[in-house]
C-alpha cells in the first residue's frame, strides 16, 4: 500500500490528525535536509513534504521564495535532491523509511526533466506523491494518469477561491488527499486565519472520503489546536523554513535542534488534553 | 456610468467598431495556441481567470464597451497613429522603403497604452476597484497609472530595482499620478521578479483587484486579450498601407519583449502570406556571451508565468539570468502565440544585439529627429538589415512602439557622459 493511503488508515483508526512539516530540499544544504526530515520524525511528524527549489515560485511568499534561491544558490539540482531521498529511504531507521513523503514541485521542473522521467526519479527515490502547485486541473490529467500508473500520488488543491461546484469536481480528481489552502493567497505565516475556514473544510468533507489537509498561513501550536477537529492533517511551511533563513551564522547541530523542538510543539498541540 | 460615449456623443461609429478575432487564429478553449498557452497559474487564480475570461468575451459583442474603447483610443490615445515614410532612413538603409508605424505617437509615448486603456475598463466592469502590474521598461506602468487615473481606480505597479534605476523617469511620472510604485529586489530585479510579485499580490487580491498584465504573457486569456487589444496597431498599419501605396507592404517589422507590438501589428497581417512577419528579440552582448534575452531563438518550450511557451531556462527548468540593455526586452520569456507563430513558421525571429540597437537609436535620431525608445531599436536594426535584403521597390513597416525620452539617462550613462 502506498504509504500516504497508510498513513490516513491508521490515523483513522488511532483517531489522530497528521502532523506534516514542510522543509526546502537544500536549505541551507542536502546534507542538513536528510538529518532535518530524521529529527522531524522522531519529534512527531507524521509525513515530509519535501519543497524542490524553483526559481519563480508564484504561490509563495518571501520566506519560502527566498530559501528556494538560497538552495539554488548552493547549485542544487534535481538529481541530487533525488539522491538525498534515495539515500534517506535505504539508510534511514525504519520510522523515516515508514514516513510518507511528498514532493512540492513546480511544473516547470516536471515538464523540463519529462514527465515520465520525473515520475519514474521521484518513485525510486521513495517519494509517495506529489503537489503541483502551479497545475491546475485543466492541465493535469496526463500526469495524473501517469503517477497513478507509478503508485505515485498527485495532490491537488482546493482554495476559499475555488467554487464550490469546481471544488467537487477537484476532490474526484485527487488522489491521496486533498490539500485545502487556508486562505486566498501566498505561503507565508497569518495571526489569523479566516473566520470561515473550518465550516469551508466541513462542507468539503460531505462531498469526498479522501483525508483533508489545511496548509498555508500555519505558525502555531494554537492554530494546530484550532483546526485539528476539521482536518485529517495540518501542513506547516513558512513557519519552519524561516528557521532556516539564519543558518550561515549558525552550527547544523543548533537548527536542527531548534527546528526539531519546534516541530515537537506542534505535535503536542495534537495530542489529546492529559486527563481530556 | 458618466463617460462620454455612452452620453451620446460617441466618437467610434458602429462601423469603425471592428470586431476582435477578425481573422480567427485560437487560442482554443483551454488558452492554446498550438501546443503552446494553457493555464499553469496556482488554483486560487483560476476563478479570477475564468471570471476575466467571461467579462472580456461579453465585452467583444457589447456595442457600449466597444465605442467607449474607442472613443478614447481616439480622443485619449490620439489614435490612430500615423504611417510615416521615413525617407532618409531609407536612404541610410539602402533598399526598401521603410515605414514606421508611429506609436511613440501614442499619448504617454508607447503602444503600451492600448492594452491599458481596454484592460482597465474590463477592470472597472467587473467591479474590481484596484489595478495591479508589472512593468520592465516603465512603459506599462505609466500607462496603467494613466489609465487608472483617468477612471479612478487604486493602482499599484511593480518594478525590478535595476529597472527602477534605469527608468527613472517613468517611475517619477507614475508615482505622480498616483500609482504606488513598489520596487521588487528579488532576484534578477528585472521583470520578471516584477511579475513573480504582481502574480503573488494578485493571489491574495483577485477579489477586488484585476491585474494588468502588459504584455501578450501570462495564463490564458491575458495573450488573447492584450493581442487584441493591440491589434488595433496592425488593423490600422494595413489600411493606411493600402490607402498610400495601394498594395500590401513585403515586410512587418517588431521588436519582441513579452511580445505585445509585435503580436498587435502581427495579427491583422497573419493571413496575407505574402507579407513577411520578422519579430527582433533582445541580442544582448551577442548570443555567444550567453548574455541576452533571446527566448525564441535561444530558449525552448516550457513552462513560466503561467504560459508554456519558449523560454531560457536550464536543464532542471529553472529560468536563466537574462540580460538587454533595454529594460522592456529583459525578460526570459515570450507570449505563446509568438512560439506558435515561430514553429508554424509564420514569423520569422532574430535577435538584435545592443550595440545594433544602439546605433539604429543614433541613425533615427539623426536622420529623422525622432528618438526611438530602445526596445524599439532593436525591430529598426532589424529593418534596416531586411530593406537592405529586399532591395529598391519593395516596401517595409517597422514597428516604432515606443519613443526614447526615458532612455536618454541610460543612453547618456552607457555613453560615458551621465546626465545629472
Ligand atoms: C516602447 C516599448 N516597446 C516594446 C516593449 C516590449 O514589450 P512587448 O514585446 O510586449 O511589445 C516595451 C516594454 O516595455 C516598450 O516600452
Amino acid at each position: 500500500m502506498n504509504r500516504i493511503d497508510a498513513l490516513f488508515t491508521r490515523l483513522k483508526a488511532e483517531g489522530r490528525r497528521a502532523l506534516m512539516p514542510f522543509l526546502t530540499a537544500g536549505d541551507p544544504d542536502l546534507a542538513t535536509t536528510a538529518v532535518l526530515i530524521n529529527e522531524l520524525v522522531g519529534r512527531g511528524a507524521d509525513m515530509i513534504e519535501v519543497g524542490v527549489p524553483y526559481s519563480d515560485p508564484i504561490a509563495d511568499g518571501p520566506v519560502i521564495a527566498a530559501s528556494y534561491h538560497r538552495a539554488l544558490q548552493q547549485g542544487i539540482k534535481i538529481a541530487h535532491v533525488f539522491q538525498t531521498l534515495r539515500t534517506l529511504r535505504a539508510e534511514g531507521s525504519e520510522a523515516v523509511r515508514a514516513t510518507p513523503l511528498v514532493s512540492m514541485v513546480s511544473y516547470s521542473i516536471i515538464h523540463r526533466v519529462g514527465v515520465e522521467r520525473y515520475l519514474n526519479d521521484a518513485a525510486t527515490a521513495g517519494l509517495d506523491g506529489l503537489i503541483v502547485p502551479d497545475l491546475p486541473v485543466e492541465e493535469s490529467e496526463a500526469l495524473q494518469k501517469k503517477a497513478t500508473q507509478r503508485g505515485l500520488k498527485l495532490i491537488q488543491l482546493i482554495t476559499p477561491t475555488t467554487p464550490r461546484d469546481r471544488a467537487v469536481e477537484i476532490a474526484r480528481l485527487t488522489t491521496g488527499f486533498i490539500y485545502y489552502v487556508s486562505v486566498a493567497g501566498i505561503t507565508g505565516v497569518r495571526k489569523e486565519l479566516p473566520p470561515e475556514l473550518k465550516d469551508n473544510v466541513a462542507w468539503l468533507r460531505t462531498q469526498t472520503d479522501l483525508p483533508i489537509c489545511i496548509g498555508f498561513g500555519i505558525g502555531s501550536p494554537d492554530q494546530i489546536r484550532q483546526l485539528a477537529p476539521v482536518a485529517d492533517g495540518l501542513i506547516v511551511g513558512s513557519a519552519l523554513v524561516r528557521r532556516l533563513g539564519d543558518a550561515v551564522n549558525r552550527s547544523r547541530a543548533e537548527i536542527v535542534k531548534e527546528i526539531g523542538d519546534f516541530v515537537g510543539e506542534l505535535a503536542d498541540a495534537l495530542k489529546p488534553e492529559p486527563g481530556a | 456610468m458618466s463617460n462620454p460615449a455612452s452620453t451620446g456623443t460617441p466618437n467610434a461609429s458602429p462601423s469603425d467598431v471592428i470586431p476582435f478575432n477578425a481573422t480567427r487564429q485560437g487560442p482554443d478553449d483551454l488558452g492554446r495556441f498550438g501546443a503552446f498557452g494553457g493555464r499553469f497559474v496556482p488554483e486560487t487564480l483560476m476563478d479570477a481567470l475564468n471570471q476575466l475570461t467571461a467579462a472580456y468575451e461579453e465585452s467583444k459583442t457589447d456595442p457600449a464597451f466597444q465605442s467607449e474603447l474607442h472613443y478614447y483610443w481616439k480622443d485619449y490615445v490620439g489614435r490612430p497613429s500615423p504611417l510615416y515614410r521615413a525617407d532618409r532612413l531609407s536612404s541610410f538603409a539602402g533598399g526598401a522603403d521603410v515605414y514606421l508605424k508611429r506609436e511613440d505617437l501614442n499619448h504617454t509615448g508607447a503602444h503600451k497604452i492600448n492594452n491599458a486603456i481596454g484592460q482597465v475598463m474590463l477592470a472597472r466592469r467587473m467591479g474590481k476597484t484596484r489595478v495591479i502590474a508589472e512593468t520592465g521598461a516603465g512603459q506599462h506602468g505609466v500607462a496603467t497609472a494613466t489609465a487608472c487615473a483617468l477612471f479612478g481606480l487604486t493602482c499599484t505597479v511593480y518594478m525590478g530595482e535595476e529597472d527602477i534605476r534605469r527608468q527613472k523617469l517613468n517611475v517619477f511620472n507614475m508615482r505622480t499620478m498616483g500609482a504606488t510604485v513598489v520596487p521588487v529586489a528579488s532576484g534578477s530585479r528585472t521583470l520578471r521578479d516584477a511579475t513573480n510579485e504582481a502574480m503573488r499580490d494578485w493571489m491574495g487580491s483577485s477579489r477586488e483587484t484585476h491585474y494588468t498584465i502588459g504584455s501578450v504573457v501570462g495564463p490564458h486569456p491575458f495573450p488573447m486579450i492584450v493581442r487584441d487589444f493591440q491589434s488595433v496597431i496592425g488593423r490600422e498599419a494595413r489600411e493606411q498601407i493600402l490607402e498610400k501605396i495601394d498594395r500590401l507592404p513585403d515586410a512587418v517589422v517588431a521588436c519582441v519583449g513579452g511580445g505585445s507590438n509585435a503580436a498587435g501589428i502581427f495579427y491583422p497581417f497573419i493571413e496575407d502570406v505574402e507579407v513577411e512577419l520578422i519579430g527582433a528579440e533582445a541580442g544582448g552582448r551577442g548570443i555567444k556571451t550567453g548574455e541576452h534575452a533571446a527566448s525564441l531563438t535561444q530558449g525552448r518550450p516550457g513552462v513560466l508565468h503561467g504560459s508554456f511557451s519558449y523560454v531560457l531556462q536550464d536543464d532542471d527548468g529553472q529560468t536563466q539570468d537574462v540580460h538587454s540593455i533595454s529594460a522592456g526586452l529583459d525578460y526570459p520569456g515570450v507570449g505563446p502565440e509568438h512560439s506558435y507563430w515561430k514553429d508554424q513558421g509564420r514569423v520569422r525571429y532574430e535577435s538584435v544585439t545592443d550595440a545594433e540597437a544602439l546605433a539604429a537609436y543614433e541613425e533615427t535620431a539623426r536622420r529623422e529627429g525622432v528618438l526611438p525608445a530602445l526596445e524599439s531599436s532593436h525591430a529598426l536594426a532589424q529593418a534596416f538589415k531586411e530593406a537592405r535584403r529586399l532591395g529598391p521597390g519593395k516596401v517595409l513597416i517597422a514597428c516604432l512602439s515606443g519613443r526614447g525620452d526615458k532612455d536618454a539617462y541610460e543612453v547618456a550613462r552607457l555613453r560615458g557622459e551621465p546626465m545629472g
